[in-house]
């Protein structure tokens, strides 16, 4: 609508008005035949285990632009409070922003309340969130910390559910990891067992799925004490090349050389004092 | 309803992009002092099981328990809603609230927003003015009480077995095998259905849970 009155009140929230534009910008395009340029998905595997002492979450590293490889090494596994961490996969900006305001909004309630948060307490701030934007937020999380009542471990979906579980996965090589939990999980499990189980689960998404690569991030929460470990294993060593393209002085020959000197005047000096306080 | 810029991409299945969805058989039945309340255990991201042991059973106060069937982050959501409205009720009244309110509750939510959910609820539970009750909201917001009802998609497969093997004044352990084996026949033959089968008991004692292993089903045929 082109006209709208001065006095309408303008109703809060999201505003999805662009979003018949975009529709129609993407056909027209199309029908050019180029392609518009893709939000940068992580395509991902993340997951997560509860295992005797806490949570154990992990990651790969590899964001991808439609089907380039966007960043190498980026982290997936966000902090949101001292207890708690969260692995995101879909849409990067979407968890990484998603991810911060909760982190924020948790702080301010922890202060408020003079507790240390809760993880359900994070699960309830996230699945809400993204209820409230009905899936348009493309953020599909693994949520784990330990608190005062034990360690926990959530999935979230980017609609809003979320469901509670011992073993979690998320994302493009979920499958893959699934079926490595689904055969070697067992309840109250070691530290070592946990994080070489994590460590598996993502190396048969990273190799087994396109959308997932490069390195291992690993994330251990217990009681009191976190250990980020990031990388914990590199599966991805870039290769050595074997021959090298530099040639030596003299392999091209040369038949004459000719110097012309550019004389430049001084036009105009001025100077600018910055201000580094 | 949500229409989203489909960005087909090798790299992301289509199941990473799906909504997630209960797909369900549930069912609920009265008999003299409580309910007997059942549900399948499997909740789908399009072909993907994303959760094989789900609890579809929710508590929503001490002798009322709702079924979801249907969306999972709107049932999940209007679940949440409705537990702290009937918890607020039921301060205000200072004592326990009525299976009937909880039912109404429920139906107020989904049909002011019918057009924006996709919920199937059954609210069942014990009061002491009716004693065991089962409410079903379909999809659209209707309100009815019925002495049995099944709902979700396995639902389909067990109007018939319901019909004919219904009776009115069945015991608790009648009814318990008599929901155990109409939740186990949708199993077998909806791929959206699955896992184990949950079971809850409400009476005026309260809640007995329990749940039924794949290897515990009862046996109808070696087809």
């Amino acid at each position: 609508m082109a006209t709208v009155s001065v006095c309408q009140y303008q109703p809060g929230g999201f505003s999805f008005e662009n979003c018949r534009r975009n529709a129609l910008l993407e056909a027209d395009i199309t029908k050019l035949g180029f392609s518009s340029p893709a939000a940068r998905k992580t395509g991902t595997t993340i997951c997560g285990i509860v295992y005797k002492d806490g949570v154990v979450l992990g990651a790969d590293t590899r964001a991808t632009e439609g089907m380039i490889v966007a960043d190498k090494n980026c982290s997936k596994i966000h902090y949101i409070s001292p207890n708690i961490y969260c692995c995101g996969a879909g849409t990067a900006a979407d968890t990484e922003m998603t991810t911060q305001i909760i982190s924020s909004n948790l702080e301010l309630h922890s202060l408020s309340t003079g507790r240390l948060p809760r993880v359900a307490t994070a699960n309830r701030m996230l699945k809400q969130m993204l209820f409230r934007y009905q899936g348009y937020i493309g953020a599909a999380l693994v949520l784990g910390g330990v608190d005062c009542t034990g360690p926990h471990l959530y999935s979230i979906y980017p609609h809003g559910s979320t469901d509670k579980l011992p073993y979690v996965t998320m994302g493009s090589g979920s499958l893959a990891a699934m079926a490595v939990f689904e055969d070697r999980y067992r309840p109250d499990m070691e530290e070592e067992d946990a994080k070489s189980l994590v460590r598996d689960a993502i190396a048969a998404g990273i190799f087994n799925d396109l959308g997932s690569g490069s390195n291992i991030d690993v994330c251990v929460i217990t009681k009191g004490k976190v250990d980020y470990l990031r990388p914990h294993d590199i599966a991805n060593k870039k290769g050595v090349r074997t021959g090298s393209y530099r040639y030596k002085h003299g392999t091209t020959g040369v038949l004459s050389k000719a110097v012309t000197p550019l004389n430049l005047d001084m036009v105009e000096e001025s100077v600018q004092t910055m201000d580094t306080s | 309803m949500a229409s989203t810029l489909n960005n087909y991409n090798d790299l992301c299945p289509d199941w990473t992009q799906r909504e997630v969805s209960t797909g369900t058989t549930i069912m609920a039945v009265e008999f003299d002092g409580g309910v007997v309340m059942g549900a399948d255990s499997r909740t789908t991201t399009g072909a993907y099981i994303a959760n094989r042991v789900t609890d579809k059973l929710t508590p929503i106060h001490d002798r009322i328990f709702c079924c979801r069937s249907g969306s999972a982050a709107d049932t999940q959501a209007i679940a949440d809603a409705v537990t702290y409205q009937l918890g607020f009720h039921s301060i205000e009244l200072d004592e326990a609230p009525l299976v009937q309110t909880a039912a109404s509750l429920f139906r107020d939510m989904c049909y002011r927003y019918r057009e924006e959910l996709m919920a199937g609820i059954i609210v069942a539970g014990w009061d002491r003015r009716r004693g065991g009750q089962v409410y079903t909201v379909p999809v659209g917001g209707m309100l009815t009480r019925q002495p049995v009802s099944v709902g979700g998609s396995g639902s389909s497969y067990i109007y018939g077995y319901v019909d004919s093997n219904y009776r009115s004044g069945m015991s608790k352990e009648e009814c318990l095998k008599f929901t155990a084996g109409a939740l186990t026949l949708p199993m077998e033959r909806d791929g959206s259905s699955g896992g184990v089968v949950r079971l809850a008991v409400i009476s005026e004692q309260g809640v007995e849970r329990q749940a039924i292993l794949g290897n515990q089903l009862p046996q109808f045929s070696t087809v």
